[in-house]
Order: structure tokens, then sequence, then C-alpha cells
């Protein structure tokens, strides 16, 4: 029954009670850096969150493309001789991944690996009337790619089911060129290949740029039309877990010779802010962590200062030194439960109004911020923890307070 | 022959060891107390009178001499066995009534048995309340004791001395803080307790009548026994 330290208990939870205000005042003061921190980590990681999905689901995991030409000098400086030669870098022409249907069975094996999309693209020229537009034309295996870009999340009119004479275009290269859907469009390549083509789809990436470059043929169309008939450019892959798209590049680059480049590496810019907001809300929190640390045990310094008579008695009564310790460390905890039980009440006040404020101008929340039970325990753990630590010193301070000094007051 | 409580060999007490300002307050103290005795101890302000009751309680140690509490020697124990010991043997009885005032009257009375044992029973609040009786309190059992009057508040500190049923009872002017009225009745009531239980009482006071109404009077000057008068 010792092991209950009752009464322990008893003795800090009427001390806490006595000194009503000194702990309605560190409470609240707990409370509110746990709040702040519950409402940063919920907001942070709800945008991050975001981000990461906007920007995964309009690109692949990996892309596995043909590796970059390069020269090689014919003649090769011998011992003692210098070779003077201007080496100019090749001009990268649109060509095909070698033996392609082997890779991608090769990619469907591995187990890291959820989708294997093989695609063509290439430059080409949107025509209507005397306009035209420059767009990137993507020939796609449809029920593949699904997997790797959800267009059916993104289309905004028709259908992303293209047969060989139909074309998905994006919102901004609709509007810029004035049509609509089942308008017919006519596609010619460099080549002097051309197709007229009808508009079965019209999508929204979210991104300019890529609403108005962006078009999506059948595999075979864009084969015919870029004159690359039976080839890929590029093969995109899904991966089970996307911050291992790096490692898993790298391993497939090995085992394939063939570029592979990671929607990571190709977004490092993307990557070192994350980080960067990362680590600074983490220090923020840190810091919230201290102050609050420090706000409890200033608290306790005082109160074990204005315990001192009690301590006295405590200890003049055949109350041991770890009772007296314990009685401090037990309120320390208590403040630190208390106060982040409260602020996590309060950080979910705070994230409920957010919801309900920040919105888009269309009325739809600006992104998804989920309240996970997990932060809220997670806080309360830390908070008490703190406490804990944060009680040690002022109830060492008590334990070894000299009961005949206490008494004298 | 009584058996003896506490007895006291060639007791010193000095404070600031080894530095120019080196004081010795107890210079030699022998001095016994047997069991039911109610002895009154005596003497001007300064002469040691508290350095003497807290080393008789336990609460602080003597430079040199030894002390022994129901016939175990105490200078070799550790900081947790004295306070074991305290606990068990001694009962504190304070001239500003020292209670703990977030508590009640009656939490007051158990705070010795619930220190001893971590958690309360039955028997504990049994014991605390037959306590009360004794000092005329019950009906206040449950009055935070920051309410009480200083003479109530005296009364619950006699039972919580009295809770673990010690050998010894050390007031430090228990009526010192009081009017006349309350500490006579203060007085009487631990004169009827040593009666009724046998348990020794060493009070220090200032009030030359109530010293004389004890067993025997010790009386300290700096530092020293100068007499001792048995009644």
């Amino acid at each position: 029954m010792n092991s209950l330290l009752f009464f322990e208990w008893i003795a800090a939870i009427r001390f806490l009670r006595e000194g009503r205000m000194q702990t309605l005042f560190i409470i609240s003061g707990v409370a509110i850096g746990v709040g702040v921190i519950v409402f940063m980590s919920a907001l942070l990681s709800g945008l991050q969150a975001n981000l990461f999905y906007r920007l995964l689901s309009s690109q692949p995991h990996i892309v596995l493309e043909r590796p970059k030409q390069v020269v090689t000098p014919l003649h090769k400086a011998g011992p003692g001789q210098q070779l003077l030669a201007a080496i100019q870098t090749p001009q990268q022409r649109v060509s095909s991944v070698d033996q392609w249907q082997k890779v991608r069975d090769q990619m469907r094996l591995r187990k890291d690996i959820l989708a294997v999309s093989p695609t063509v693209t290439g430059p080409a020229f949107a025509v209507k009337g005397s306009s035209n537009q420059a767009i990137s034309l993507t020939g796609i295996d449809i029920d593949q790619y699904i997997k790797i870009v959800p267009l059916h999340e993104k289309m905004v009119a028709g259908t992303y089911r293209v047969t060989n004479n139909d074309i998905i275009i994006g919102t901004q290269l609709a509007e810029d060129m004035g049509m609509q859907l089942y308008d017919k469009l006519r596609v010619t390549t460099a080549g002097g290949a051309n197709r007229t083509l009808t508009i079965v789809g019209i999508f929204d990436f979210g991104n300019r740029s890529a609403n108005q470059r962006t078009t999506f043929v059948l595999l075979s169309t864009a084969q015919n039309l870029l004159n690359l008939a039976g080839a890929v450019t590029s093969i995109d892959i899904t991966v089970a877990d996307p911050y291992a798209a790096e490692t898993i590049a790298q391993s497939i680059a090995s085992e394939t010779g063939l570029n592979a480049l990671s929607w990571i590496a190709s977004n490092s810019q993307f990557f070192q802010g994350m980080n960067a907001q990362s680590m600074s809300s983490m220090l923020i929190r840190l810091f919230v962590g201290l102050s609050v640390a420090a706000g409890i045990a200033s608290v306790l310094v005082v109160s074990v200062v204005q315990r001192q008579k009690d301590i006295g008695i405590l200890r003049a009564m055949g109350g041991s030194r770890g009772q007296v310790m314990r009685v401090f460390l037990i309120q320390g905890a208590v403040v630190g439960l208390l106060g982040s039980l409260l602020g996590s009440f309060f950080g979910f006040l705070l994230l409920t109004a957010w919801r309900f404020g920040a919105r888009n101008p269309d009325g739809t929340s600006m992104f998804e911020i989920v309240l996970d039970p997990k932060l809220f325990l997670f806080a309360a753990l830390i908070a008490t923890f703190t406490g804990l630590v944060a009680a040690v010193t002022p109830a060492i301070r008590a334990a070894r307070l000299d009961p005949v000094v206490a008494i004298r007051g | 022959m009584a058996s003896t409580v506490l007895r006291l060999e060639a007791v010193r007490k000095s404070y600031a060891i080894g530095t120019p300002v080196e004081t010795e307050v107890l210079h030699g103290i022998d001095l016994q107390l047997d069991k039911g005795e109610f002895v009154a101890l005596t003497g001007p302000s300064g002469s040691g009178k508290s350095t003497l009751l807290n080393i008789m309680g336990l609460l602080d140690r003597p430079s040199t001499g030894k002390l022994f509490i129901n016939g175990a020697e105490t200078s070799r124990m550790d900081e947790a066995q004295l306070t074991q010991l305290r606990g068990q043997a001694i009962g504190f009885v304070f001239q500003t009534h020292l209670l703990l005032t977030a508590f009640t009257a009656l939490e007051n009375v158990m705070m010795p048995m619930l220190l001893q044992r971590g958690h309360p029973d039955e028997l504990m609040r049994e014991r605390a309340l037959t306590l009360l009786e004794q000092v005329g309190l019950s009906k206040w059992q449950n009055n935070l004791v920051s309410n009480m009057s200083g003479g109530q508040q005296q009364r619950v500190a006699i039972a919580r001395a009295l809770a673990l049923n010690p050998s010894l009872v050390l007031a430090d002017e228990p009526t010192g803080n009081l009017d006349t009225k309350a500490a006579e009745s203060v007085f009487e009531l631990m004169r009827k307790v040593n009666q009724d239980s046998g348990t020794t009482f060493l009070m220090v006071t200032h009030n030359v009548a109530m010293a004389q109404r004890c067993d025997r009077t010790v009386d300290l000057v700096d530092g020293m026994i100068v007499s001792e008068q048995k009644k």
C-alpha cells in the first residue's frame, strides 16, 4: 500500500489547494504553454501534410529515364602529352528507354514499389485556327498512370478515360485557347506529324503552368505523334514509402543503369523549406517548454520557502526526507498534468476556431487539421514529466531543510 | 525503580565549530528522565533550553556526549534511523502550536501515524478521534486548524504529540502564547494525560507557579544545570 504514496499525494494536493492563487497562476501558465504547443504542432503537421499531398499528387515519386548522352574524346592524352580539345555537351534528344518492357516488369516485382507506369513525353503545338500554344504531350497508360498521379481527383470537366483520338488538357490551356469540352484540337509536332484530337476532359492541377502546358493522350497516340513507335521516354514509379524514394531511386539506378530521379531530389528546395519550418517550430516548442519548466520550478522554490514551517513539522513528526521530497515532486507533476489538460482544451478551442475561421474564398477549409488524440496524450505526458523534472531542485531543497531551522521559521 | 526514558551523558553542543566564533552553548549536561515523570525545564532566555530540547528530540545532534532514548544510544544512528525513532518515541508540542494549516484537526492528529504507515486506515481515525475527545475537541474534528483559537490549536498539538503513544513528550513553552485561562487548561490537560497514561513530559516554561506544580524542576543557566528540585 505504501507504493501508492497516499500521504505524499494528500499533502501535495492540500498544499496546492491552500496556495490557491499561486497554484492557479502556475497552472494557467502551463496551460498557455501547452495550448500554444498543441496548436502549433497540429497546425504545422496539417500544413505540411497538405503541402506534401499537393506535391506528391501531381508528380511521380521516381522517374526513370535513359542516362544522359555524353561525349567521350576519341584521343586520350599519353604520358607527357597534353590534349587540347573542346568538348561540347551534346543536345539531349527525346529518346527511348532501352528495353523498357523488361525494366517495367523488373520494377513491378519489387516490393517497395506500388505502381509502374511507362510514359512518352515530348514537345508539341496545340493549334486552333490561327492561334497556337506550346504544350507538353504526355502519352500514358491510363490505368497505370492514375496510380501515379490521381488524375481522376483533378478533373473539373469530362472524363480521364481517353481513347486513341482523345486528349485531356488543363484549365489554363482551355481558357487561353477558348476551348470547351468536346471541341476539336489539332496537335502538331516538330517532326511534322499532326492529328486532330477531341478534348474529353479538363483537369486542374492547382498550378498555372501545369494547367497550361501539360496534356494527356494515350501512349500509342503520343508514340505516333512524336515518332517514337514502341518506345517510352520515361517510367514513372510510385513507392510505398514516399520518404524512402531517394534510397529506392539509388538502388534502381544501380540495378538498371538508368537515371532515377526521386521527387526528393527534384524538390530539394521544398524539402529544405520543410526542414527549416520543422526546425523553427521545434525550437519554439522547446523554448516554450523550457519557460514552462522554469515557471513551475520558480513557483515551487517559493513554495518550499513558504512551506518551511510545514516541512519542519512533518520532519519533527517522523516524516522522512524521501516523503518530504516526494510531496514536492508530486506537486510539480500535478501542476504539469492539470496545466496540460487545461492547455489541451485551450489548444483544441484554438484549433476549432481556426477550422471555422481560416477558409478559402470559396468557403472550403484551407487545409485539413487532424486532431490527433495522440498529440494531446503526448502533450500531457511531456508536461507532467516536465513538471516532475522542474520540481527536482525545489524538492531536494525541501528534503535537505534542517528541521530545527525550518521550525524556527 | 522506574525505567529510564531518556538519559543525557556529558552532552555538549557547540556552534560554528572550527571557526574563530565557535561558541559552546551546552557545557556538559547530565540528565535522566524516568517513565511517568513530569519535568519542568526552566531558565532565562539564551540559557540553551531550546538547544537542549532539540537534542533530546533528535532534531539536532550533540557535539560530544551521549543520548540514550529508551536505552538505545543514538550517536551512531543515521538520519533515517533518527527520523524513525523520533516518530515513534517522541511527541512535540511547540510554543507556537505549529500545526499544518492545510489540514483539519483530525488530520493533524492522524499525521504522525500517516507519516509512519503511509496510508490511512480506520484504526488511525479511531485513535485520532479518541485523542481529540480526550483534549475536548471532538466537535471540531473537521475544522481546518487555521480556524481555531490558540488554546484549541495547542490542544490539537497535544493530541497529535500523543498519536503514536510516545514514551516522551517534549513541550517547548506550550502555554507561552496563551491567556491565563487557556494556559491553565492546557497545563491541566498535559498533567492529566501524564497521570492517566504514564507518558513522560518535559516542559520548558517561564511560569514559576506552573513549574512548581511539576514533579521535578531542572534549572538551566548558561548551558549548565544549576539546580534540580524534586517535589
